[in-house]
C-alpha cells in the first residue's frame, strides 16, 4: 500500500511482451511459455491485491455489529493495531527477501530478533538509549556478517548455516539472560513499539510524501526526454500522481481517526524500510546484481560480479534489519524474553513466497512482500477479532500460504 | 565380427527419421542400419546429428516426437521411454556417465532390476550375478567397491557390464575413448570384439578416425542431419572420410570482408589448463595466441579439443588451475576472474546462452546492462534511464527483434536472446571480443545476421577471437584458423591457405603439413 509512488521500473505493464513482435522468429513452445509464463505473473500480483480486499472485506462483515454498524476490522481503532503487528514481520520480510532473492535463506531470524533484542534490554542501563537501540543493530549485523561469511567464503549451504543459527543464537539468549524477562525502561524504546506520531506530523509526513510523488513523476519524465526516450502523455502522468496522492490522503486519514489517533511509529519505520528496500532492489547495482546473482547464478559470475561479496552484504542488510525488527517487537512487548520472536524466520518467509517471491531465486518484490506480511497480519487480526480458535488460526494460516504457491505453480505450469 | 549378413533382417532398421528442434532441423530423413555382431561407426561434425539419432533410438526422444520408423529384428518399435529401449535390448552408453557414485559397482548394474522377493533385495544374487559380469569382461575388481572409487576409464567398463545385464542386443557407445588411458583403450577393444562375437550390434560414435577405422566394418558419415554416405570401412580411408564430413561448399552466407588489421590488441602466452576434477589431467597444454586491431581468429576443433576451456580460463573464469600469462596492448595484466578481464578490456560472448549468458526471467535491458552497469548507471545507485537509452541504441544497432527493452528475454527467438548476449558485451566497451559458439541452435537468419555483426566490429577495429563447431563458419568469417586437438595447436592457416580438409584433418589430430 505504501509502494504506489514507488513503483519499480521492472513492474511496467508487461503486456508488450507477450505480443509477437513483427518479423521474430517463432520459436515455438518457448515463446508460448514465456508469454504464458508474463500473464501469470502479472496475474499474480492481481490476484493478490484481490485476495487482501476480499480478506478485509470478509472480516469487515463478519465483525459488523450494533457499535460498529459498518464493521470493526477496517476501523481504526483496529486497522491500526493491524499495522502495528504487521510491522515487525514486515520489516523482517523485507530482508528476507534480499537473501532469497539471492537464491538463499535464513532460517535464524526469529533466534536473532530474540537475542538482539535481549541484547537491547540488557544494553540500557549501562548504554543508555543510544547502546541499547545500537546493540540490537550491531548483534543484527554481526550476525549477518558471520552466518554470511559461512554461507559464500566457506561454501556451507545456507538452509544448514541458518538452521544452526536458529539452534544455536537461542542459546546464547538463554545463557546471557539465565531465563529472566528484562523489561523496558528507556521511554522512546517504548515508544518505537507502541507510539504514535502527532495528529499534525502525520498530516506534514503525507504533504512530504505527495510532494515526492510529483517530484519524482516529473523528473524522471525529464530524464526519459533527456534520454530520448518516449515520455509518458499528460493524462498518464496526473493518473501516476493522483493515485498515489488518493491513497495517501485516505491512508493517514485513516490513522489519524479513532479514539487513539496518530501513524504509529512501528508503522512509519516499516514504511521507511520498504521504500529503503524498494530503492535498493530497483535503483541499485547491489539490488540488481542479488537478482541476476538469484536468477543466474554462472552468467552473474561470468558477468564480473563478485557473487560472494554480494551474499556477505544482503545478509549484512538483513541482520540489520531484523536488529531493528527486534527493537519494534521487544518496545512492542515491553520487555525482552528469551523466547521472544519464536516462529518469526517462518512468518518472515511465508510474507515473502505469498508475495510471489521464488524461493529458487531471482524473482520477488519489496511491495510483494510486504503485501504479503499485510495479508497474514489480517488473517491474525481478523480471525482474532471473530474468535477463532488458536488451532483454527494455525491450520487457516498454513493452507493460505501452500494455496498461494500453489496457485502460483498453476499459473506457472509449462505447456 | 563378420558381415556377410546383408541378406538376414537386419537387428536394426531406422527409416527416414526426421527430428526438428523449434528453429532448427536436427535430423532430415536419416536412414540407418545395425546388424548383429557388426560394429558400425558413426561419424561426423558437432552438430551433425549423431548424438540426436541415438537419441531417437534410445528412447529418450519418445516416440511421436520424431517422424520415420525405428525396427528391430523387422519389427516396428514405438519406444515411449528409456526404459521402453532398455526392454528392447538397446542400451545406450553416454559420454556423461549414468551412474551413481555414491552406489557400489553392483547396485549400479542392478539399478532399477534388483533381484529381489516381494521387494526385499537379495544382495547374494546381486553380488554374485554382478562378479559373474565383471568376469566376463576381465575386470578384476570387487562388486562392492563404491564407483566412485574408479577411474573413468574403469566406470566406462561398468556402464558397459550394466548394459550386459540387461540383455542388450544393440549398444550404444558415445565417444568411449575420451577419457581413457591408452591401456584402457586396450581393455575396451578386446570386450567390444567379444562382443562381437556374441552377436552384439555395436553403434561407435567416435572423433578418432584411427579408431574407428581399426574397430569398424562400416561407417556412416552424418552431415546438417543428413547420411552423407555408408559404406565398409575397408573402402575407405581418413581423408575420403574427412572430405565427407566437411564436404559442403563455404556457400556465399559469409558476407566478403577484408578487415584492416592494426597492431597486436591482446595476446595469451603458454597456456595449461588443468581439470578441476580429475587432478593431474590436462585440457589444454601451452596454447598461445595474438589477435590484432580488426581481426577476426577462429579456433577450430572438435569436441573436447579444449577450445571452450582455453577461453575461460584466459578470461579468470575457470574452476581448475591454470598458467598462462596474457598482455592487453602488449603490458602484461593479470585476470584471475571476470571482473579482472573486463575491466582491460576482455568481453566473453559464452557458449550455452541459457547456462551461462542470460538471466531468462528478466528483461532485456537488465540482461544487456549486467557486465556494464556500474559504468552505464553508476557505482551505486542506477540511472534507469540512461541505462534504457543506452539498451535502446543496442537493441537497434544488433537488430534485436523486440518491442521494447523491458520484454523478458526468455520470451524471445534464440536468434534474438544471442544478441542480447552479444550486445551485453558491446555495452562493456571491450577491445577484444571472445565468441564461443555464437550462432549454436538459431536459424540460419539469424546466424547470418550474427556474422554480419561480426564482420562489422572488426570493421571497427575489434579483435575477435572466434571459437565454433562449425566449420564453415570458422572459414568464413576468419583471417586466421588456429586448430586444437586435445589441448594442443596441431595447425595454423590465414585464411587463404585454409580449406576444409586441412583444418579437419588438424582437428583429427593430424598435424599440419608443411605449406
Amino acid at each position: 500500500m505504501s509502494q504506489t509512488g514507488n513503483q519499480p521500473p521492472t513492474n511496467r505493464p508487461p503486456t508488450t511482451a507477450d505480443v509477437s513482435p513483427p518479423g521474430a522468429v517463432p520459436e515455438g513452445v518457448e515463446a508460448k511459455v514465456g508469454g504464458f509464463r508474463i500473464q501469470a505473473d502479472s496475474l499474480r500480483a492481481y490476484t493478490m491485491i484481490i485476495a487482501l480486499v476480499a480478506i478485509w472485506l470478509f472480516f469487515q462483515w463478519k465483525t459488523i455489529s450494533p457499535q460498529f454498524p459498518y464493521g470493526l476490522f477496517l476501523h481504526p481503532n483496529n486497522f491500526s493495531n493491524l499495522l502495528q503487528q504487521m510491522a515487525v514481520t514486515g520489516v523482517l520480510a523485507v530482508g528476507m527477501l534480499l537473501v532469497i532473492v539471492a537464491g538463499q535463506i535464513d532460517l535464524s531470524v526469529g533466534s536473532v530478533v530474540g537475542l538482539a533484542g535481549g541484547a537491547a534490554a540488557m544494553m540500557q542501563e549501562p548504554g543508555g538509549l543510544f547502546g541499547a537501540l545500537g546493540a540490537a543493530m550491531v548483534v543484527g549485523i554481526i550476525i549477518g556478517a558471520v552466518q554470511g561469511s559461512l554461507i559464500s567464503y566457506a561454501n556451507i549451504p545456507a538452509f544448514i548455516v541458518t538452521l544452526g543459527g536458529l539452534l544455536a543464537w537461542r542459546g546464547v539468549i538463554l545463557g546471557l539472560s539465565k531465563g529472566a524477562t528484562i523489561p523496558v525502561r528507556q521511554p522512546f524504546f517504548r515508544e518505537l513499539g507502541v507510539g504514535k506520531l502527532p495528529q499534525s506530523a502525520g498530516v506534514v509526513l503525507a504533504l512530504i510524501a505527495i510532494a515526492a510523488v510529483v517530484f519524482l513523476t516529473i523528473s524522471r519524465n525529464r530524464a526519459r526526454r533527456r534520454h530520448g526516450l518516449t515520455v509518458p502523455g499528460v493524462g498518464v502522468t496526473a493518473l501516476g500522481i493522483i493515485v498515489p496522492t488518493l491513497l495517501i490522503v485516505a491512508f493517514i486519514y485513516l490513522m489519524n481517526s479513532g479514539n487513539n489517533p496518530g501513524l504509529p511509529v512501528p508503522v512509519l519505520v516499516l514504511l521507511a524500510v520498504a521504500i529503503l528496500g524498494a530503492f535498493l532492489t530497483q535503483n541499485t547495482t547491489f539490488g540488481r546484481y542479488l537478482y541476476a546473482i538469484g536468477g543466474n547464478p554462472d552468467a552473474a559470475r561470468l558477468s564480473g560480479i563478485n557473487i560472494r561479496r554480494y551474499i556477505l552484504a544482503a545478509y549484512c542488510v538483513l541482520g540489520l534489519l531484523v536488529g531493528v525488527a527486534s527493537l519494534l517487537h521487544t518496545g512492542r512487548v515491553g520487555s525482552a524474553s528469551p523466547d521472544a520472536g519464536t516462529y518469526m524466520e517462518l512468518d518472515a518467509i511465508a510474507a515473502c513466497v505469498i508475495g510471489g517471491t521464488s524461493l529458487m531465486g531471482g524473482r520477488g518484490t519489496v511491495s510483494g512482500a510486504v503485501v504479503g506480511a499485510l495479508i497474514m497480519a489480517s488473517l491474525d487480526n481478523g480471525m482474532s477479532l471473530l474468535n477463532v480458535e488458536n488451532y483454527t488460526q494455525y491450520i487457516v494460516k498454513g493452507a493460505v500460504l501452500v494455496a498461494a504457491v500453489g496457485f502460483d505453480m498453476l499459473g506457472r505450469r509449462k505447456s | 565380427m563378420s558381415t556377410n549378413a546383408e541378406t538376414r533382417t537386419p537387428l536394426l532398421e531406422m527409416r527416414e527419421i526426421t527430428k526438428t528442434f523449434p528453429g532448427v532441423r536436427a535430423l532430415d530423413g536419416v536412414s540407418f542400419d545395425l546388424h548383429a555382431g557388426e560394429l558400425h561407426a558413426l561419424v561426423g561434425e558437432n552438430g551433425a546429428g549423431k548424438s540426436t539419432l541415438m537419441k531417437v533410438l534410445g528412447g529418450v526422444y519418445p516416440h511421436g516426437s520424431y517422424g520415420g520408423e525405428v525396427l528391430i529384428d523387422g519389427e516396428v518399435r514405438r519406444f515411449a521411454s528409456v526404459r521402453d529401449a532398455e526392454n528392447a535390448g538397446v542400451a545406450v552408453i553416454f559420454q556423461e556417465l549414468s551412474l551413481i557414485k555414491e552406489l557400489t559397482i553392483g547396485e549400479n548394474i542392478f539399478l532399477g532390476r534388483e533381484p529381489n522377493r516381494f521387494g526385499i533385495i537379495r544382495w547374494e544374487e546381486l553380488y554374485s550375478r554382478a562378479q559373474k559380469l565383471l568376469d566376463e569382461l576381465n575386470l578384476h575388481l570387487d562388486p562392492r567397491t563404491p564407483v566412485g572409487h574408479l577411474g573413468i576409464g574403469q566406470q566406462q567398463l561398468v556402464e558397459i557390464a550394466k548394459a550386459l545385464s540387461q540383455e542388450a542386443r544393440i549398444l550404444v557407445l558415445d565417444e568411449p575413448t575420451a577419457a581413457l588411458a591408452d591401456a584402457e583403450v586396450e581393455t575396451l577393444f578386446g570386450i567390444l570384439r567379444k562382443l562381437g562375437e556374441r552377436g552384439v550390434g555395436m553403434i561407435y560414435i567416435s572423433h578418432k578416425l584411427d579408431e574407428v577405422f581399426r574397430m569398424s566394418d562400416r561407417i556412416t558419415v552424418l552431415r546438417d542431419g543428413r547420411t552423407v554416405g555408408t559404406r565398409p570401412s575397408k573402402e575407405l580411408d581418413e581423408s575420403r572420410v574427412i572430405a565427407l564430413m566437411v564436404g559442403r561448399e563455404v556457400g556465399d552466407i559469409f558476407p566478403e570482408a577484408e578487415h584492416e588489421r592494426g597492431e597486436v590488441v591482446f595476446e595469451a602466452r603458454g597456456f595449461t589448463v588443468e581439470d578441476p576434477n580429475v587432478s593431474g589431467k590436462l585440457l589444454v597444454r601451452d596454447v598461445g595466441f595474438k589477435v590484432r586491431r580488426g581481426e577476426v581468429l577462429g579456433i577450430a576443433g572438435l569436441m573436447g579439443a579444449g577450445r571452450s576451456e582455453l577461453l575461460m580460463a584466459i578470461f579468470g573464469a575457470w574452476p581448475g588451475r591454470v598458467a598462462g600469462e596474457t598482455y592487453v596492448e602488449g603490458e602484461r595484466v593479470r585476470i584471475t576472474r571476470p571482473s579482472d578481464a573486463i575491466r582491460h578490456g576482455v568481453g566473453f560472448v559464452t557458449e550455452d546462452r541459457k547456462r551461462f549468458g542470460l538471466v531468462l526471467d528478466q528483461t532485456i535491458l537488465n540482461n544487456m546492462t549486467l557486465a556494464s552497469l556500474r559504468r552505464l548507471s553508476g557505482r551505486f545507485v542506477t540511472d534507469v534511464d540512461a541505462e534504457a537509452a543506452a539498451g535502446e541504441r543496442a537493441r537497434k544497432d544488433l537488430r534485436v527483434k523486440a518491442n521494447s527493452v523491458f520484454t523478458i528475454v526468455g520470451t524471445l527467438s534464440g536468434g534474438n536472446q544471442q544478441k542480447v548476449v552479444l550486445a551485453k558485451w558491446l555495452l562493456t566497451n571491450p577491445r577484444v571480443l571472445f565468441l564461443d559458439e555464437p550462432t549454436r541452435g538459431i536459424d540460419v537468419g539469424a546466424k547470418q545476421e550474427i556474422y554480419a555483426q561480426i564482420n562489422r566490429l572488426a570493421k571497427e577495429g575489434l579483435a575477435i577471437v572466434l571459437v565454433s563447431s562449425e566449420l564453415p563458419e570458422v572459414l568464413g568469417l576468419s583471417d586466421r584458423v588456429m586448430v586444437l586437438h586435445e589441448g594442443r595447436v596441431t595447425g595454423e592457416f590465414r585464411r587463404e591457405e585454409a580449406s576444409p580438409e586441412a583444418v579437419m584433418a588438424c582437428a583429427t589430430g593430424h598435424t599440419q603439413r608443411a605449406a
